[in-house]
């Protein structure tokens, strides 16, 4: 007898192994004669290359090759973008290894391959480089002037896009209140905690890439379509990843240069990154100009919102950079009802390393504009920020809704999910304690933050990635196994990085199948074992792929009800599947599921049209995106004297439709919501003047640690989704969205009295300090 | 080259090192101790953390040569005849690791923590650690762990 898997808080089956350091990190594997790689990186933001040697690395002890990118011009091929959204969008050629011209410090020049890496690096000091400096862009809008350098030779504007829906004219003509703001969404460095490494092996012909990547499926596709190696001689395993929140969503040039480099040498080679050069190279996350205009009646119901972004492409357009900033497209709306919207973006070069997904990609950005606005209309009108937002939002009984971006959310339940929020976070008590404090003039003053969000989950429909000009679309893989012995055996398309789809996608099999939790194994993230998949962003791992998971499970059962109808000698219909084990009704009369496995491997006695085997294979692809939903509140306490923020409290209740692992979910939620809240507070990269990173080392790149944060409050509702049979939304990007206004409106809902009305990102002492300096003036 | 003798997880090696080998690499790398990875190039995330003589160092700021005749143990040495350490359990309880990479190092400084405090408060935990970095569990069921590790170590102690 087996009880009910899904929803039960089950410790992983991935922890034994990371726990006691039997990993199989990259860096940690090797082959036989493995030659270690090295890049020589640009130190300049923007030049030509007038000169380039390597003949002084070659022949130093323990160097076996040293190449530029001119060696590998003829070969190398252009670094893909995959999703140029809008119609316009120039792509610029992007070779791997620079040949003629840099865009951004950091980027490869030339390259060493040695027998190990601190030969690798001696060697790297005998290259000589001639640059011709050429001016940097660092600046969205001088790069958008006449007089700015170009950074490639169309321009400096990527794209422009542009989306009006209902009359804009008519919401803001004699709008009682309008609301106009100008938000800087800082550039941030993901940092996984694992930094990237690669290691390609070659038999002359055909070649083994072991790499950190979230997506092996898609970066085998992407390699052949760049060097020319033909895809069925490349097999790309993601063995363990050490977390990647979008950072390893990526075809790299390190990737394509070590798959050409073991062609080139004939011998296996390894490349792994300092931190250093992850910080430069690694693509970088958000990094927008909002500008934002509202227009409101006096009773707060939003009649229009505008919103003009400039999204900082960096240098080059990797994987989705295009794309990532119009993820937002249909998001700023965000959960409110308004007559007219309308949404524009323009997409800038400058010399800096390209951004692209960061996790919540375009949609925490979105929810920051928007969040901020809400609370910017509520001070306006001098209401409740919970006020306005309930005057707004679509109401539980009114979904389905289709929003004026034209999405259709499924399900959802604002109100209750807020009322539990206020409930568990005290929001009453800390409004009154926060009054006492203004009425004390309290040196350190308390602020309450709201943010009421939702997001586009589970990316996503092909249909939708057809529509809006991607390269591939959103369906996702899962296989089972019912093996011999009667063991299961699942392959899963989704290649995790510390999500724990083992674990849950055992829970999945174990009540469908209705075997043992412990009998369920789950193969992942090589291409061999693996064939088809879509990989894992955009949390889309349980609501794609987990869904191809159970209905592949669905499928075994299908074919073990005809085989035990079949050795049952009865029909299908008289069957019913209980704990593993069909029944005949009425009888005493059944089979296990484990019993139809062995028939079905042995094969004696098949029905017609019945294959060997009790196995199957889906693909599944959703009618639409989940939308997960949630109330995010935060309690700070600002120093007036000093800009000290301090995080007082922190409650999340979130709503993620059906939950299979509710200890998965939470640890989801902790890792999304320190997240959300390091880029309010800590995070930055931050270029000089030339363009020089520097934030190149953790060091300098403010990563908050266990001392720098609270423990958060988390509670849920629950309101399946209806496009999955599962009914579930997916988690990985909701912390890190809601977070970062939450903390951010709680700021400056503490300096509000003092005539604060934002305070740029990061929230730092001086920042704050700052801001509250420019009103005592 | 300078000859070093250095013991690691209770086995004795005799190892030339370059004299700017770093500890981690010649773990890692000459010993095949790959458990303790790499996080950063300045100390800062802890990722390699691991015992010399008894107290937490981070590996790969460390000189081989420093190790000369020292006991180390990493996270491959933690555990008694298969068994986990009640520290490791305490982290597999609390589901207190998502990736995994910085849980070695997490693991070693946890354990270095109760060396100095037995009995640690949530914000001594949380000071306590300050120096190792995650990027996953926002550090909530990290600090939870250690609270269950130092509990049961507790009572390891107690009831002999």
């Amino acid at each position: 007898m087996t009880t009910q898997e899904v929803g039960r808080p089950r410790k992983r089956k991935e922890d034994a192994r990371l726990l006691t350091g039997r990993t199989q990190w990259t860096d940690n594997l090797s082959r036989p004669g493995t030659l270690h790689v090295m890049f020589l990186r640009s130190p300049m933001a923007h030049a030509r290359i007038t000169r380039i040697d390597v003949s002084g690395a070659r022949g130093l002890p323990g160097v076996v090759a040293a190449f530029s990118g001119q060696d590998f011009a003829a070969e190398q091929g252009s670094l893909p973008c995959a999703w140029p959204r809008s119609g316009d969008t120039v792509v610029p050629d992007h070779p791997p290894m620079a040949v003629s011209e840099v865009r951004y410090v950091g980027e490869a020049v030339a390259c060493v391959v040695a027998t190990d890496r601190y030969r690798a690096a001696d060697a790297l000091e005998a290259i000589e480089v001639d640059y011709e400096q050429l001016p940097a862009v660092l600046d969205m809008n001088e790069a958008l002037g006449g007089s700015a350098a170009k950074v490639h030779e169309t321009g400096n504007r990527a794209f422009t896009f542009k989306e009006t829906s209902g009359d804009l004219e008519a919401a803001f003509r004699d709008a009682p209140v309008v609301i106009d703001r100008t938000f800087v969404q800082q550039r941030l460095i993901p940092s996984a905690m694992e930094p990237r490494a690669v290691l390609c092996d070659t038999d002359g012909d055909s070649f083994t890439m072991w790499t950190s990547t979230q997506i092996p499926h898609i970066l085998r596709t992407m390699l052949a379509l760049v060097t020319g190696v033909a895809e069925h001689k490349l097999r790309v395993v993601a063995p363990d990843v050490g977390g990647g929140f979008g950072s390893k969503l990526q075809v790299t040039a390190e990737e394509v240069l070590c798959l050409l480099l073991a062609r080139r040498v004939g011998r296996p080679v390894k490349w792994t990154e300092s931190r250093t050069e992850g910080n430069l190279t690694v693509h970088h996350g958000r990094d927008q100009i909002q500008h934002l205009r509202l227009a409101a009646d006096a009773d707060g119901r939003i009649r229009g919102l505008q919103v003009e972004l400039l999204a900082d492409m960096g240098a080059y357009l990797v994987l989705l950079t295009p794309a990532v900033p119009l993820l937002g497209a249909q998001m700023f709306n965000a959960i409110y009802k308004m007559d007219a919207y309308e949404f524009a973006c323009t997409g800038v070069f400058t010399t800096k390393m390209p951004t692209d997904a960061y996790r919540g990609a375009g949609r925490p950005e979105a929810t920051f504009g928007i969040e901020r606005m809400m609370d910017e209309l509520a001070a306006e009108l001098r209401l409740d920020p919970l006020e306005v937002r309930r005057r707004n939002w679509i109401k539980h009984e009114e979904f389905p809704y289709t929003t004026i971006s034209g999405l259709t959310y499924d399900s959802g339940n604002y109100e209750a999910a807020t009322d539990r929020a206020m409930a568990l976070f005290g929001y009453d008590k800390l409004r009154a304690e926060q009054n006492d404090r203004r009425d004390r003039g309290d040196p350190v003053q308390l602020g309450l933050g709201v943010s009421t969000y939702t997001e586009m989950c589970g990316l996503g429909p092909s249909r939708w990635f057809g529509d809006n000009n991607a390269g591939a679309g959103g369906w996702e893989h899962g296989s089972v196994r019912v093996l011999p012995t009667g063991k299961v055996e699942v392959v899963t398309g989704s290649s995790p990085h510390g999500q724990g789809h083992v674990t849950a996608w055992s829970q999945i099999v174990a009540d469908a199948l209705g075997v043992p939790f412990e009998d369920v194994t789950v193969l992942h993230g090589d291409t061999a074992v693996s064939p088809k998949g879509l990989d894992t962003y955009g949390s889309r791992s349980l609501t794609i792929g987990g869904i191809a998971v159970l209905k592949a499970c669905d499928k075994v059962r299908d074919k073990a009800r005809k085989l035990a109808s079949h050795v049952l000698e009865c029909s299908p219909e008289d069957l019913e599947f209980e704990a593993g084990a069909f029944k005949v009704r009425g009888t005493e009369s059944q089979t296990t599921i484990q019993e139809l496995a062995l028939a079905a491997f042995a094969a004696h006695n098949l029905p017609d049209g019945v294959e060997a085997r009790l196995d199957s294979d889906v693909t599944f692809d959703p009618e639409n995106f989940s939308f997960p939903h949630g109330t995010h509140l935060c309690a700070v306490e600002v120093d007036t004297e000093t800009g000290m923020v301090r995080i007082r409290s922190y409650v999340a209740v979130d709503d993620v439709g059906k939950v299979v692992n509710p200890l998965i979910v939470d640890g989801q939620l902790h890792g999304g919501i320190a997240q959300g809240i390091a880029q309010a507070l800590f995070e930055e990269a931050v270029y000089d003047a030339d363009g020089n990173l520097l934030t190149a080392t953790m060091a300098d790149y403010l990563l908050p640690s266990a001392a720098d944060l609270p423990d958060f409050a988390l509670d849920r509702t629950e309101s399946p989704a209806t496009s999955n049979p599962l009914g579930v939304k997916g988690v990985g990007e909701a912390g890190t969205i809601a977070s970062t206004p939450a903390v951010v409106n709680a700021i400056v809902d503490a300096l509000r009295p003092r005539g604060v009305n934002d305070v740029q990102m990061p929230c730092t002492p001086e920042r704050v300090w700052r801001a509250l300096e420019g009103v005592r003036r | 080259m300078p000859r070093i003798t250095v013991t690691v997880d209770g086995i004795q090696y005799e190892e030339d090192v370059e004299p700017r080998l770093l500890l981690v690499h010649l773990l890692r790398e000459r010993l095949g101790k790959t458990g303790t990875p790499v996080g950063c190039d300045t100390s800062n995330c802890g990722a390699c953390t691991v015992m010399l003589d008894g107290k937490s160092v981070k590996s790969c700021s460390v000189l081989a040569v420093q190790a000369d005749g020292c006991d180390v143990v990493t996270i491959e040495g933690l555990g008694a005849n298969g068994s986990l350490h009640p520290m490791q359990r305490a982290f597999h309880e609390e589901h207190a690791l998502q990736c995994g990479y910085c849980t070695p190092g997490m693991v070693m400084a946890a354990i270095d923590l109760l060396r100095e405090d037995p009995d640690p408060s949530e914000e001594t935990i949380r000071q306590g650690l300050e120096g190792n970095l995650c990027r996953c569990t926002g550090y909530c069921n990290i600090v939870r762990a250690v609270r269950r590790g130092a509990q049961e170590m507790g009572q390891a102690v107690s009831t002999p």
